[in-house]
């Protein structure tokens, strides 16, 4: 069958009308950067792009882009994408969340996406604070973040995104972080070629609210000893020099450097395709300082998504014309 | 176990039962949930409607999945109304009781009409069983039901017996004498046993014995009616004038899955249909999955507000979005309401009201939530209210519902109750061709940001290359579509998404009235309500009273000639299973003085309550 290319599209066919309102300096702005730029070379045409959001600063996202777009209620945009997704299967569908849409008011339906494995890709923009509302502990703030709503600091636990995720069955799990474009960029690109529910915590500094947050990440004198870069198949080892290592003691991690008897066959090798998200699981909780913290893929496995699994359970049951469903199992005739 | 004999003198031969004409009945089978009383008014009835008979039915369920046997929390029950005449309502009161148990006794005996038919299983009447439902002596014998025409028989020794000769394990044996009692009252109202017969040889093709064993008991029952002369007349109903054609039973809920399966039927995309387990509304999602239609997607969602956000995504996606929710599930859900108002997007949400606040009483019926429906969001969120008003309108009003959300770009609430949602009707079953047509193709044209004349958006769907465009729950500027906070604005978009609902009542059928055009009282009711207000209505003016009904089921908007009606009659009664919401609602919008009939005890009104309040209006 003869086909008709695509055009080509460059990240710039993918910017709205809209002029992109966030505070100078917002990780946010080169989230929307990368993304277009990851679009411009998937080979989706834009109208075959939508992108569901709720409140909040990632939130407005979606209307900084010339797709398909469509702002919800607080925590609600994965039941949004769901109900798109069973609708219209010729669209791929993106939500954009942050911290507190999607873990605070919205934490039932993003769990119940993943576990579901709707085919959706979803970048949970983290900042660890309420943002547009200006400036509130988040599910995710860290003990000690002092915010309008935590004055003396925040004494709650917070959540993990990741480990909810793994938790919740996920069938994609990742990490990246703003300043890394590169690393994003890989990162919206595997999200893009998952089949299922893909999500993509993004690490990202809110300059007004909780500035610094992320600084051991993205200090260059930090970051080395502060961060694994996952790669599939490959030792966990981190440090300027990749002397140190993530090893396990029981069920325990604990850090190794290379040497003294320790060499790289005693250190974990990343699988992100096991079967079981034990391993997974274990990097999702590492934090530092005691840890390094990990980005990459985490665990990407295939399993059918909710879609497919929705079709085929409703072709193993026979279907009934109308006439047959009006005339139900029991009729007579009045003459 | 020993086999149980019946009483060696068995029922001798009586004299011929003599037959009276009935113009109508209500026969009640009651019992504990093991007893089968589903199953046997369920046959009553298909046996009556094949007859030619009009028939209504409510069954009455215990809120227990597993009650304890033989309490009164156990006892549940299966009306039927059967009739020469039409008919709208399960009937008030009882002319046959049917019980299986001293329990089953002690709930219903207040609902037989004095010198009604009381027809017992005595073999239940034992001392435990006496003890559980309170009662200190035997009814049946101590003469305390002398106010009543008793047929009191062994039914459980006699199916024994009757099924003795079929090879059956006794637990076979013993279900088989639900059909013993139907037997008795097939006798009693002189109905035939084919269709029941039928019945039986299609449900146990597969088990010869049980279905010579139910043969056995039913004829048994039947012959027992007839030899025991406990009941001296029997009744004959005669055919009801229907118009002819091909029937069925259809309950309040089933016609709304019929509804939905019609609309999808004329969808170009799959109609979403996604529901939260909420009883009763829960029977409609159950339908949904046993019955499937090749074009309606059914989904369980986490709770209800995922499942209208879910039918809103699949709007958006250009697909029709349906939902189904009770109680607080339609508070979950105000918040996606607001959001298709403001996104402008086609959903429809069917609420199955029952008795509330919060939890309330979930298996009771209740009108309550009309003013939630109308007003129960942030904003002003004006969008359409439908409601319909008997069981087999649910399939008319899905259908009318889906026109009115894609011709307005705007989500629908229809609001059923428990009372329609159970009780079953006679529906004339339409032919594929005479099913409303709904045109979906008119939404789906007109450019991006363009408006009809009635400022109504086009249906811009992904996909579609050149209606790419970004909307949802933040206000839009009125010509660019995009996010906007101006003043002017704001207030101009306010009164457009008014003006385009608003401005529907044109478009719908306009409020009619059932008696004169113009005179002393005017019954206005919606909802269930509408077979007792009809029969209450009909029965007032069958004794000289100048008195209409007028039942609405477009609530919002309502129909454009609503004022002028209600201004035709000098005094206007609201008869309503609330506190009186749509009496003053009419008040507030037409300042007429209506006055309320309010009834708030989880039971649909009796014929006789609204009749009684007509009459003591019109009382010189």
């Amino acid at each position: 069958m003869p086909t008709t290319p695509l055009p080509t599209l460059t990240p710039g066919d993918f910017t709205s009308d809209q002029q992109a309102r966030w505070c100078p300096g917002c990780g946010d702005f080169s989230i929307l950067a990368q993304m277009k730029i990851v679009l411009a070379d998937l080979g989706v045409p834009r109208a075959n792009l939508a992108f569901i959001a709720g409140p909040g600063c990632a939130g407005r996202l979606p209307h900084y882009l010339n797709t398909f777009g469509f702002h919800g209620s607080l925590g609600r945009a994965p039941a949004l994408a769901t109900g798109l997704r069973l609708a219209n299967e010729n669209v791929q569908v993106w939500i954009v969340t942050g911290d507190g849409d999607a873990l605070s008011a919205g934490t039932n339906h993003l769990v119940h996406a993943l576990r579901r494995n709707v085919d959706l890709k979803i970048i949970l923009i983290n900042n660890e604070v309420f943002g547009l509302s200006k400036g509130q502990a988040s599910p995710t703030s860290r003990p000690g973040t002092r915010t309008k709503t935590s004055p003396e600091g925040s004494f709650e636990t917070p959540l993990r995104p990741l480990s909810l995720a793994l938790a919740a069955e996920a069938s994609f799990v990742a990490r990246t972080i703003d300043v890394d474009v590169n690393h994003m960029s890989e990162m919206l690109e595997r999200a893009a070629a998952h089949r299922g529910t893909a999500l993509v915590e993004i690490y990202q500094n809110c300059k007004i609210f909780n500035d610094g947050v992320f600084e051991y990440a993205t200090d260059t004198t930090l970051k080395a000893d502060s961060l694994i870069y996952l790669e599939h198949g490959r030792p966990l080892l981190f440090g300027k020099d990749r002397n140190q290592g993530l090893r396990l003691n029981g069920f325990e991690p604990e850090v190794v450097t290379l040497g003294h008897g320790i060499t790289i066959d005693d250190v974990l090798i990343h699988d992100e395709k096991a079967a079981e998200p034990t391993l997974a699981f274990l990097l999702s909780r590492l934090i530092g300082p005691a840890f390094p913290e990990c980005l990459g893929v985490f665990r990407s496995v295939q399993r059918p998504t909710f879609e497919q699994s929705l079709d085929e359970s409703r072709q193993a049951r026979p279907t009934r014309d109308l006439e047959s469903l009006l005339t139900g199992d029991e009729s007579w005739l009045v003459a | 176990m020993m086999a149980v004999v019946p009483s060696s003198s068995g029922p001798t031969p009586s004299a011929r039962a003599k037959i009276e004409d009935l113009a109508a009945a209500v026969v009640r089978f009651a019992g504990d949930a093991s007893d089968g009383m589903q199953l046997v008014g369920a046959q009553f009835t298909s046996g009556s409607a094949s007859h030619g008979n009009a028939v209504f039915t409510l069954p009455d369920l215990p809120a227990e999945i597993r009650a304890p046997a033989g309490t009164l929390a156990g006892a549940c029950g299966f009306q039927v109304h059967v009739s020469s005449q039409p008919i709208h309502t399960p009937g008030d009161v009882l002319h046959t009781l049917v019980v299986m148990n001293p329990a089953s006794l002690r709930a219903n005996l207040n609902d037989l009409e004095p010198g009604g038919i009381l027809i017992a299983n005595a073999d239940a009447f034992t001392p435990d069983e006496l003890a559980k439902a309170g009662y200190r002596s035997n009814p049946l014998q101590d003469g305390s039901l002398g106010a009543y025409r008793l047929l009191a028989a062994t039914m459980t020794q006699f199916s024994l017996a009757a099924v003795a000769p079929v090879n059956l394990i006794p637990r076979e044996a013993n279900r088989c004498k639900d059909f013993f009692p139907l037997g008795i009252v097939c006798w009693l109202y002189d109905r035939p046993l084919e269709p029941t017969l039928k019945w039986i040889r299609e449900t146990y093709v597969k088990n010869p014995a049980m279905i010579e064993a139910n043969t056995r008991t039913l004829k048994a029952g039947y012959h027992y009616g007839e030899m025991s002369g406990q009941l001296p007349t029997r009744y004959r109903i005669a055919k009801a004038a229907l118009p002819a054609g091909r029937y069925r039973s259809v309950t309040g809920i089933e016609s709304l899955a019929l509804g939905i399966a019609a609309a999808a039927e004329q969808s170009p995309r799959p109609l979403i249909f996604a529901g939260f387990p909420a009883p009763p509304a829960s029977e409609l999602l159950h339908e949904l999955f046993d019955k499937p239609h090749a074009n309606v997607k059914v989904v369980q969602a986490e709770d209800d507000s995922a499942a209208l956000n879910l039918a809103i995504g699949a709007a958006f996606g250009g697909a029709l979005g349906a939902t189904a929710t009770s109680g607080p599930g339609l508070v979950l859900q105000s918040e996606a309401l607001g959001l298709a108002v403001m996104s402008e997007l086609p959903c429809i949400v069917i609420d199955v009201q029952r008795a509330g606040p919060s939890n309330g009483m979930p298996t009771k019926t209740e009108q309550a939530d009309l003013l939630q429906a109308l007003f129960g969001r942030n904003g002003e969120s004006p969008l359409i209210v439908l409601a319909p008003a008997t069981p087999a309108d649910g399939f008319a009003i899905v259908l009318e519902a889906v026109r009115l959300a894609v011709r307005s770009m705007s989500p629908v609430i229809i609001l059923s109750d428990v009372h329609l949602a159970n009780s079953a009707e006679a529906w004339r079953v339409p032919s594929v061709a005479e099913v409303p047509a709904i045109d979906m193709a008119q939404a789906l044209q007109g450019e991006l940001l363009s408006r009809d004349e009635r400022g109504v958006r086009p249906w811009a769907i992904p996909g579609t290359p050149g209606l790419e465009h970004r909307t949802g729950g933040l206000e839009k500027d009125a010509r660019t579509g995009n996010v906007s906070y101006e003043a002017l604005n704001h207030e101009q978009m306010v009164r457009l998404r008014a003006a385009k609902i608003a401005s529907l009542a044109d478009e719908i059928a306009p409020l009619e009235t059932h008696g004169p055009i113009s005179s002393d009282l005017l019954v206005v009711g919606w909802g269930s309500t509408f077979g007792a207000i009809r029969d209450a209505v009909t029965r007032c003016q069958a004794k000289g009273l100048r008195v209409a009904h007028a039942h609405v089921r477009h609530l919002h908007p309502l129909p454009s000639n609503t004022g002028a009606v209600l201004k035709r009659y000098r005094k206007i009664l609201v008869p309503e299973l609330n506190a009186g919401q749509l009496c003053r609602l009419l008040r507030a919008e037409y300042l007429v003085d209506a006055m309320s009939l309010s009834k708030v005890q989880g039971q649909p009104f009796l014929v006789s309550e609204i009749a009684q309040k007509i009459e003591a209006m019109l009382a010189p």
